[in-house]
């Protein structure tokens, strides 16, 4: 006992020890992060953001610097809230709320207390900051727009919030993030690396020089540029048609599927998103839920594509072998279907009609009349439809189309199961879904859709992928998908008659007055009923106006989808802003100037304001 | 004499500990204490530089007390001892004050930490008066004996102030123990510990009233068995227990600075505090414990560049290892110490002389109370006690004492085989 006594308590002693050591050094980890923070400071150091070009190299979108008045919030001495708010010309109330928001986040971390000032601002405040313990002001670079147009397209950026933070912890407070657009899109890309710098500090909280020699310090790296697609000239002109009206241009380039302008109005101003006021102007952005400007109609706004979808119609009837190209068929005014002869209504034209020209005079009836058939071709109407589904499909139709912007709607093309849970029993027929026929019922496009089937129809049978990107610094290629031709379900040869129906609607039929000279176009007019709820009534307002071309005829260079609210008949506004977008990108110049300043001119603000003014309205005057 | 040279048998398992204790330290010493502004490698100003002077000026001090016959030291144990009792109490007229304690001889550009040697000069004292033939640890007369040699150098040593090297003779109780002290010293030891402990934490008329119930409870019990119980001398325990815990109480409140009670409390759990008094425990632990499995590697501690723990190479050196060589590190080192300790307490029991003996007994209890209060103090789990580790904090002093200390006994334990 005596011998073991004390041999037996250095033992205890061993293990209480390595239990211990055992808990502080693997067990409990809070203690390595308390050491990462009191004894290393993490400084970044931000990289300025890539540039954003236009197709023909114009710069869109470059930089400029900001200075911020950063606090941290340990480091805050002998506050002087008065003379500090004076000078920062903030509220106490907003000061120490800031202040309180900034601990929270980290009383060691850095944090924004007033961002983007000024050039003068920064002037004077950097002399006076530095009286004031914790407070100082951080260099940073801000978007700085080149153009005022294109701000649908270009995306906006912000500083990261907490939420942001949460989710991807690769941003830190006081960082930027593109929220839409091209700058959410490409932000790997634009954003660039951040340095860092480790400083060691000591227990002083002085900073003793770099952390391991600076091994783990990196330079900033500059974002790349990447040119965009659009053309900036053609995307500032579209945005101007569309004064006081409200609506879309989708304009593609149909060989390479690259978007050369997508235009949606009321638009705004990208520079109202920089500096100080932009919270301010955001919110009045945000919240005009009448105009909707942060909507992007090109790509999410969802239409009934009317009449320009019959040449989709006629192209499947072909392809389906149920019509031939000279078939004649007899217009008595409208469509009568149905066992109680029921009439879909057609307007004044020449009968009998074939093909090229029903679609020159945008016959409803000829159409109804070839839908009917190839729904009718299957035994049951479901395996018709389906069939004429995968058909559109092949168009690109019906889905997200995969382009390079972070948003957009799917459309809606019907299937079987659509009338299936529509009519009790399945028991419905091809009369039921007439109206697709006519781009009407259950049919909803896009403008991008509407401009992607029309390039397809362009190119004789195949498209590609719509996209913005052209080209991103020091890299070769752009995404395959991009690159890549997308064959339609319908051959080549029976794309002709089509395009010269389409032809014919500016040689002599709904768009005659929209020739330009030398220019083989070929479009189809269309008009879209519309209905909006409003104090939770529905009410049907005057129509879309909805226009498709695209020129010239041989070897095409654009196809263009223009979409004008409340626009009524096709050829009446969309038409002219497609022909006006056409001549522009095709010769540079417009010759037909009246044309011009009638668009220019008009507005259709009135329109807009009827279903608001109070009262009963008129519509389609 | 070649003769004896020639049968002499260091224990060389020792002497490596010993040696690699003494590297590993330095090398942790380097790393606590170089800056990369500081001068060059043999730049006397350089702690690190220093420490290794001292290493090296102890090699020759080794050599001195191998080459010298083990009976040197049991024939001469009482004048060291004197001399050692004289040097403590010059202080008092020739010492110097650093850091607020008057521990040090100042001698030209070094300075000399005599309560460092007393360790071993008592060790040597005591394991004279214990093994002479006419001292019996049984009576109380001789027990006092003992216990005045053990309690003149600590009682010199307290005032200077230096309470953390007085407390190491209280390692003292080991080897008296062993020879044969009543067992009844060492539970009063631990009793005491306990209440002191005890009262501190609840208070004392709380440790009073239990006490009094126990006693009062035992009392009972043993009427009711119809043992003639002796009422007085429950009593009189209960008392004695009560009035210590009453005493701690008083010392605690009226004798301690606020800088001990604050130590106490913190480890106690009282108080949490990290940036006062409390800072170098905290800082030490987060050092310690931003280690994990493997460390951060030589030189790369950030706590230990940025200098948040204090005194870190000389009382905190441990941190330094916990940081930077891990669990593993830290691990290893402490494995290393228990070794040395169990070593020599093993070697102890084996020495045919009952001076080398209660010698050698001393030398493992002195270390051990060391390594157990420094680390459990680097590690939080005690309150602060500015007491070294050995072989591994800086100071020459302190590096002297424990190799004084330690190669005495290696130099008995050699002859040991010479006399078998």
């Amino acid at each position: 006992m005596r011998k073991f006594l004390l041999l037996f308590i250095v033992l205890v002693t061993a293990f209480v020890f390595a239990g211990r050591l055992f808990y502080l050094q693997i067990y409990d980890t809070s203690f390595a992060k308390l050491s990462e923070n009191n004894a290393v400071k993490t400084v970044y150091d931000f990289p300025q953001r890539g540039y954003i070009f236009d197709r023909n190299g114009a710069l869109l979108v470059q930089n400029q610097p900001s200075y911020d008045v950063m606090v941290i919030p340990r480091e805050v001495k002998d506050l002087d809230t008065l003379a500090i708010c004076e000078l920062l010309d903030i509220s106490k109330d907003k000061f120490l709320k800031k202040l309180a928001r900034a601990k929270r986040y980290s009383p060691r971390l850095a944090s924004p207390m007033v961002p983007q000032l000024t050039k003068e601002e920064y002037a004077s405040l950097s002399e006076k900051i530095h009286k004031h313990h914790g407070f100082f002001i951080q260099k940073r670079s801000l978007r700085d727009y080149e153009v005022s147009h294109s701000a649908n397209v270009l995306g906006y950026i912000r500083e990261v919030d907490q939420n942001i933070i949460d989710r991807n912890p690769a941003y830190e407070l006081g960082e930027i993030i593109g929220m839409t657009g091209i700058e959410k899109q490409y932000e790997e890309i634009l954003r660039g690396t951040k340095g860092v710098k480790y400083i060691q500090k000591d227990r002083f909280n002085r900073d003793i020089g770099a952390y391991k020699n600076g091994v783990f310090d990196t330079l900033p790296k500059r974002g790349k540029d990447i040119t965009l697609t659009i053309d900036a000239t053609l995307q500032a002109y579209g945005e101007k048609l569309f004064t006081n009206k409200r609506g879309g241009i989708v304009a593609l380039e149909p060989s390479s599927g690259e978007i050369l302008s997508l235009v949606t109005a009321p638009y705004y101003d990208p520079g109202l998103l920089v500096g100080r006021e932009r919270s301010e102007n955001f919110t009045k952005l945000y919240y005009d839920t009448i105009a909707i400007p942060l909507f992007d109609r090109g790509l999410k706004a969802e239409y009934p594509p009317g009449s320009p979808f019959k040449t989709l119609t006629a192209l499947i009837a072909m392809q389906e072998n149920v019509v031939r190209l000279n078939e004649q068929i007899e217009c008595r005014g409208g469509y009568y279907y149905g066992k109680r002869g029921r009439k879909l209504g057609c307007h004044e034209h020449k009968s009998p009609i074939n093909l090229q020209g029903g679609i020159a005079k945008s016959c409803n009836t000829y159409f109804c009349t070839v839908y009917k058939r190839v729904i009718e071709k299957y035994n049951t109407p479901q395996k018709g439809i389906d069939n004429w589904r995968n058909h559109l499909v092949s168009f690109g139709l019906g889905n997200y189309l995969g382009y390079d912007l972070p948003v957009g709607s799917k459309g809606k093309i019907p299937n079987s199961k659509t009338y299936d849970a529509k009519y009790p029993n399945n028991n419905w027929y091809a009369t039921a879904t007439i109206s697709n026929a006519i781009g009407q019922g259950e049919v909803l496009l896009t403008p991008i859709q509407m401009a992607n089937f029309t390039a397809a129809i362009a190119n004789r049978g195949w498209w590609v992928r719509p996209h913005m990107i052209k080209k991103i610094q020091d890299h070769d290629t752009i995404n395959k998908k991009f690159n890549r031709i997308n064959k339609t379900s319908i051959e080549p040869k029976y794309f002709d008659p089509i395009i010269e129906g389409m032809h014919d609607v500016y040689r002599d039929g709904t768009a005659s007055f929209l020739k330009i000279p030398d220019i083989e176009i070929c479009g189809k007019t269309g008009t879209a009923e519309n209905f909006k709820k409003i104090d939770g009534r529905v009410k049907q307002l005057t129509d879309h106006s909805v226009f498709v071309a695209f020129a010239p005829k041989d070897n095409p260079k654009i196809a263009i989808a223009v979409f004008v609210e409340n626009g009524y008949w096709g050829a009446r506004w969309a038409g002219r802003i497609a022909s006006l977008m056409i001549e522009k990108h095709i010769k540079g110049e417009i010759t037909r100037k009246d044309m011009e300043t009638f668009v220019l001119n008009g507005s259709l603000e009135e329109e807009y304001n009827k279903p608001y003014a109070g009262g009963p309205f008129k519509i389609n005057q | 004499m070649a003769g004896i040279k020639n049968t002499l048998k260091f224990d060389w398992i020792l002497i490596l500990l010993f040696l690699s204790l003494v590297s590993i330290g330095w090398v942790n010493i380097y790393s606590a204490s170089y800056s990369e502004s500081g001068g060059s490698f043999f730049d006397f100003s350089n702690i690190y530089t220093k420490q290794l002077l001292w290493i090296f000026l102890s090699f020759i001090l080794i050599t001195f007390i191998l080459a010298l016959e083990a009976k040197f030291y049991e024939r001469f144990s009482s004048i060291i001892y004197l001399v050692s009792l004289l040097t403590l109490l010059g202080l008092y007229v020739f010492g110097n004050n650093v850091n607020g304690a008057t521990s040090w001889y100042l001698i030209g550009p070094a300075s000399i930490q005599p309560s460092e040697f007393a360790k071993a000069a008592t060790a040597l004292a005591l394991a004279k008066y214990a093994s002479d033939i006419q001292t019996n640890m049984d009576a109380f007369k001789d027990q006092l004996k003992a216990f005045i040699i053990l309690a003149l150098p600590a009682i010199f040593i307290i005032p200077q102030p230096d309470p953390g090297s007085a407390l190491i003779y209280v390692a003292f109780i080991f080897p008296l123990y062993r020879e044969g002290l009543h067992f009844v010293y060492l539970l009063l030891g631990f009793f005491a510990a306990a209440l002191f402990v005890g009262t501190l934490l609840v208070g004392a008329p709380w440790i009073g009233l239990l006490v009094g119930l126990i006693a009062m409870g035992i009392f009972l019990k043993n009427k009711k068995q119809k043992q003639k119980p002796s009422g007085f001398k429950y009593a009189t325990i209960a008392i004695a227990c009560i009035s210590f815990a009453f005493s701690v109480s008083y010392i605690f409140n009226n004798v301690f600075e606020q800088r001990h009670r604050d130590r106490f409390n913190i480890v106690l759990g009282k108080e949490i505090d990290t940036k006062g008094i409390g800072y170098n425990t905290n800082q030490s632990e987060i050092a310690i414990g931003s280690g994990g499995w493997f460390g951060k590697g030589w030189t790369q501690g950030t706590q230990t560049k940025g200098n948040f723990v204090p005194e870190q190479h000389t009382d905190y050196i441990f941190s330094t290892v916990g940081e930077e060589w891990g669990f593993i590190g830290s691990l290893g080192v402490v494995i290393l110490f228990i070794f040395l300790i169990i070593r020599v307490l093993v070697l102890a029991e084996q020495q045919k002389s009952q001076f080398a003996r209660i010698y050698g007994y001393s030398v493992g209890a002195i270390l051990f109370f060391h390594f157990f209060i420094n680390v459990g103090m680097v590690t939080g789990l005690f309150p602060t006690v500015g007491i070294p580790l050995p072989f591994f904090s800086y100071g020459g002093s302190g590096l002297w004492g424990f190799t004084i200390l330690l190669f005495i006994f290696v130099r008995l334990d050699a002859s040991n085989y010479y006399y078998t």
